[in-house]
C-alpha cells in the first residue's frame, strides 16, 4: 500500500467518526443528487439511443433506395441505340384522274425545268416515300439526312444532307451540305407539308419544283423584335436553272431578306425578297423544229431569278386549333441572257438569247372547323417574248422553237383536306390546268399523306 | 438604303445588356419569372391564355424574340415539341440550346403523372415524359419557382439577391394562399368529375377530385356525338358533379355533355390570362377554386 491509500483510509475513518445526525442528512442529499444525475443521464442516453436507431433506419432506407436505383439503372441494358437520332418516315399515295396524258405534260413558253414536273401517272400511284434522320451531332452541330425513295425504283435520292451550327451566336447560323434553299416561302418546306398536292406552276417552271443547293448557307437574324432575317448561299451548280460547270468556283449564289411579325394577337405575317443568280453553260433541252425533227438546243449565259413572297396567317385569339386562315402568294421574275445553240448534235448554230419571264400564285386556305380545311389556288405564268438571235437574223424561223413560243399558262386548283391528327391527312383536289397551249387538263386527285416516328416541328 | 439605315439604327438602339431577357413559352412561367425577377427582368411570353400550347407555330415574332433571350423557360415534357425545337434552331442563339443553362424546363422540377407505359400514336396525343399540364397544382408552382430562382440567379449573379428576396416574399404569400385555397376547396374532396381533355391530373391530385371520365376518347382526339352518348350511359353510375374544360379549348363537347347529364360545365382559366380574373398566378387559383366550389352549389 502506498501513502495515498493510507491517507484515504485515514480520511474515511475521520468521516465515520463525524457526528451521526449531520452525516445522515448530508449523505441523503448526496444520494438524491446522484440519483437525479443518473436519471437525467439515463433519459438522455435513451433519447440518444432512439435517435441513433432512427438514423440507422433512415440510413438503411437510403441504402436500399440507392441499391434499387442502381438496379433500375443497370436494368436498362447498355446499348448503342440509346443515342439513335430521331427517325421519321413520310408515306403518301394518290389516286388521279387526268383528262390529258401526264407523260406529255409541258408548261408552254418555258424550257422544261426537270423531268418530273407533271402530275403523277393515272389511277393509283405511290408517292415518293421519304425517310429522315436528325439529331444533334455534338454541342456544336446538328445533322439532318432526308432520303427520298421514288416509287419507280431507280435508287434512293438524297434530298437533304446537311449539318447546321447550334452555337455561332449573334443570331448567325451556318449550314453546309445539301439543303433546301432559303429563297421564297414554299421552297424551304418539305412537299408533304404543302397545302396542295403539287407545287405551284411558278415553282415548276422557274425552279424545277424546288431548289436544292449543294453548298453553304449563312443566315443572320437581327437583334430586333421585328424579325429581320438575311441569308446568303453559295453553291455548286447542277439543278435548274444552273448547270454543272465542273469548275472550282461557285456557280449558284442566292441572297434573301425576310421580315415578319405579329399584328395584334390574331394575325402574323412574313414577307421577303430573294435573288437567285447563276450562269448556266450549255443547259440543254429537247424541242421539235419546223420540219418535225427532234433537236436538242442549249442555253448559256446568265440567269437572275427574283422571288417576292408574302404570307399572312389569321386565327381567332391566335389559337389555330379551331379555325384559321392562311393567305399566301409568291411572285417570280426571271431574266436570262446569253446565247442559244440550236441542234447541238447536228447543225449546231448559235445566236443571242434573252428572255424575261414571270409568274405568280396566290392561295387561300381556310380551316372552317377542327381538322377540316378548304383551299383555293390561282397560278399564272407569263413567258414573255423570247428574243432569239437565230430567228432575228433569219437563219431559222420561230417555228423551229415551239417550246419558246410565247404563252401564258394558268391553273385553278381547289382542295379539301381532312387531318384526323397532325400525323395524317386525306386530301381531295381538283385542278383545271392550262399549262399546255393546246389542251386543258382536268385533274382530280385523292391523296393520303402520313408521318411516322419522330415528331418533326413544322416551319412557319 | 433606308432599310439599311433603319437596321443600323435599331442595332444601335439596343439596350446595353440591362435586365435578364426571359422568353417564356406559356403564360404561367412568364408570370412566375416576373414575380421572381421584378423590375430586374424582361419577360416575353410566347402564348396567351386562350391559345393551345400544343399547337403554336414558330412564327417570325417568336423567332425574333428567341434570338435575344438569355433564358428560355418552357414546360418541357414535349408540350412544346411542335414548335420549340424549331425556335431554338432558327434563333441562332447558343444560350437557349438544349443542355445550356439558358434552357429551363419546368417539368423537370416536379413528379410527373400519367407517364405512359406504352408509347404508340394509336393512344392519341400522349407525352412520353408524362402529362405536361403541371401548373394546375400550386405546389408545383412552388417547386418550379424555387428552381427557377436559382437558375436566374446563376445567369444574372448581380441580381441574385434581389431574385432570392422576391422569391422568399412570393413563396411565403403563396404558401399562405395554398392553405387558404385548400380550406376553401375542402368540400371538393372526393367529388367525381368529368374532364374534356386529360389536362387536370395535378389539380385532381391536389384537391382530391375524382376523375371518372374524359370526353376525348384519346388525348387530343375529339369526341363524336355517338361516343359522347355511350360515355353518358357509362358514367351515369358514377354521378359526376361537373365537367371541367380549359379556357383555351372549344367547350362544345363539354356543353353537350353537361346539358345531357344535367351537370354544370366549369370553364377554368387553366393559365394566367385564361380569363379576366386570372391576371396573375394568385388570380388564376382564386378564380379556379371559386368556380369549382361554386359548381357544387
Amino acid at each position: 500500500m502506498n501513502r495515498t491509500s493510507i491517507a484515504v483510509l485515514a480520511a474515511s475513518g475521520l468521516l465515520a467518526s463525524l457526528p451521526a445526525s449531520a452525516a445522515d442528512a448530508d449523505l441523503n442529499a448526496l444520494r438524491d443528487e446522484i440519483r437525479q444525475i443518473r436519471e437525467s443521464y439515463e433519459q438522455r442516453i435513451a433519447a440518444l439511443e432512439a435517435r441513433l436507431a432512427q438514423a440507422e433506419n433512415q440510413a438503411g432506407a437510403a441504402e436500399r433506395s440507392a441499391r434499387e436505383a442502381t438496379v433500375a439503372a443497370s436494368q436498362k441494358p447498355a446499348s448503342e441505340a440509346a443515342f439513335n437520332p430521331g427517325i421519321y418516315a413520310i408515306l403518301s399515295g394518290t389516286y388521279t384522274r387526268l383528262s390529258q396524258d401526264p407523260r406529255k405534260y409541258s408548261i408552254g413558253g418555258f424550257v422544261p425545268a426537270g423531268d418530273e414536273l407533271g402530275p403523277p401517272r393515272r389511277s393509283f400511284s405511290v408517292g415518293e416515300s421519304e425517310i429522315g434522320l436528325s439529331a444533334n451531332v455534338d454541342q456544336l452541330f446538328r445533322g439532318q439526312l432526308t432520303i427520298a425513295l421514288p416509287p419507280e425504283g431507280g435508287g434512293a435520292e438524297v434530298e437533304e444532307a446537311y449539318i447546321q451550327t447550334l452555337g455561332l451566336g449573334h443570331g448567325a447560323t451556318l449550314k453546309a451540305g445539301r439543303f433546301l434553299s432559303g429563297i421564297g416561302y414554299l421552297n424551304g418546306q418539305h412537299p408533304h407539308t404543302w397545302d396542295f398536292a403539287d407545287a405551284p406552276l411558278a415553282y415548276k417552271a422557274m425552279l424545277g419544283g424546288q431548289l436544292r443547293n449543294d453548298g453553304v448557307q449563312l443566315k443572320w437574324l437581327a437583334p430586333t423584335d421585328l424579325m429581320v432575317e438575311l441569308g446568303a448561299e453559295l453553291a455548286s451548280g447542277g439543278p435548274f436553272p444552273s448547270t454543272d460547270r465542273n469548275s472550282n468556283g461557285v456557280t449558284v449564289g442566292t441572297l434573301s431578306a425576310h421580315l415578319g411579325g405579329d399584328v395584334g394577337v390574331s394575325s402574323n405575317w412574313r414577307a421577303g425578297l430573294s435573288l437567285l443568280a447563276t450562269s448556266p453553260r450549255d443547259r440543254a433541252y429537247d424541242d421539235t423544229n419546223a420540219a418535225g425533227a427532234d433537236v436538242t438546243n442549249a442555253i448559256s449565259g446568265r440567269s437572275r431569278t427574283w422571288v417576292a413572297d408574302f404570307v399572312w396567317k389569321w386565327a381567332p385569339n391566335g389559337n389555330p386549333t379551331e379555325r384559321n386562315l392562311v393567305l399566301q402568294s409568291e411572285y417570280f421574275y426571271r431574266h436570262e441572257s446569253g446565247s442559244l445553240a440550236y441542234d447541238v448534235d447536228g447543225d449546231n448554230l448559235a445566236g443571242d438569247y434573252a428572255s424575261r419571264q414571270s409568274g405568280f400564285y396566290a392561295q387561300a386556305v381556310y380551316q372552317f372547323m377542327p381538322r377540316w380545311r378548304i383551299g383555293y389556288r390561282y397560278d399564272r405564268l407569263d413567258s414573255g417574248t423570247t428574243s432569239i438571235g437565230l430567228v432575228k437574223n433569219g437563219l431559222l424561223s420561230a417555228a423551229d422553237f415551239p417550246t419558246l413560243a410565247s404563252y401564258r399558262p394558268q391553273r385553278n386548283s381547289l382542295m379539301l383536306d381532312w387531318s384526323p391528327t397532325e400525323f395524317s391527312r386525306l386530301r381531295l383536289q381538283f385542278a383545271r390546268d392550262q399549262s399546255r397551249p393546246d389542251a386543258t387538263d382536268n385533274q382530280l386527285w385523292l391523296q393520303y399523306i402520313v408521318s411516322l416516328g419522330a415528331h418533326g416541328a413544322h416551319r412557319y | 438604303m433606308r432599310f439599311l439605315i433603319l437596321l443600323l439604327a435599331s442595332l444601335l438602339a439596343l439596350p446595353a445588356q440591362a435586365a435578364l431577357n426571359v422568353f417564356a413559352t406559356v403564360p404561367e412561367w412568364g408570370a412566375l419569372a416576373r414575380e421572381i425577377g421584378g423590375d430586374k427582368v424582361d419577360v416575353f411570353t410566347a402564348t396567351g391564355g386562350l391559345q393551345d400550347p400544343h399547337h403554336i407555330q414558330a412564327r417570325p415574332s417568336l423567332i425574333a424574340r428567341a434570338r435575344n433571350a438569355d433564358l428560355l423557360v418552357a414546360t418541357g415534357a414535349e408540350l412544346e415539341i411542335g414548335w420549340l425545337p424549331l425556335l431554338q434552331r432558327e434563333s441562332g442563339n447558343p444560350r437557349i440550346q438544349t443542355g445550356q443553362p439558358g434552357l429551363f424546363e419546368a417539368a423537370r422540377q416536379v413528379a410527373m403523372k400519367d407517364v405512359p407505359t406504352r408509347l404508340d400514336r394509336a393512344e392519341g396525343d400522349i407525352h412520353p415524359g408524362g402529362n405536361p399540364h403541371i401548373q394546375t397544382d400550386p405546389r408545383n408552382i412552388l417547386a418550379v419557382g424555387a428552381a427557377l430562382t436559382e437558375r436566374m440567379a446563376q445567369l444574372a449573379p448581380a441580381d441574385a439577391s434581389a431574385y432570392r428576396a422576391n422569391w422568399k416574399a412570393f413563396s411565403e404569400r403563396w404558401q399562405a394562399a395554398i392553405a387558404r385555397w385548400e380550406k376553401q376547396a375542402a368540400p371538393l374532396r372526393g367529388v367525381p368529375v368529368v374532364v374534356q381533355h386529360k389536362a387536370f391530373p395535378y389539380l385532381e391530385d391536389w384537391l382530391g377530385l375524382k376523375e371518372v371520365a374524359a370526353l376525348e376518347p384519346k388525348p387530343g382526339v375529339e369526341a363524336s356525338v355517338a361516343y359522347l352518348g355511350t360515355l353518358l350511359g357509362r358514367v351515369a353510375g358514377a354521378a359526376p358533379k361537373m365537367v371541367l374544360v380549359a379556357a383555351y379549348q372549344s367547350p362544345q363537347a363539354a356543353e353537350w355533355f353537361g346539358r345531357e347529364a344535367k351537370v354544370p360545365v366549369v370553364v377554368v382559366p387553366f393559365t394566367v390570362g385564361g380569363n379576366e380574373r386570372a391576371k396573375d398566378l394568385f388570380g388564376l387559383f382564386d378564380d379556379t377554386i371559386d368556380r369549382l366550389v361554386g359548381a357544387l352549389k
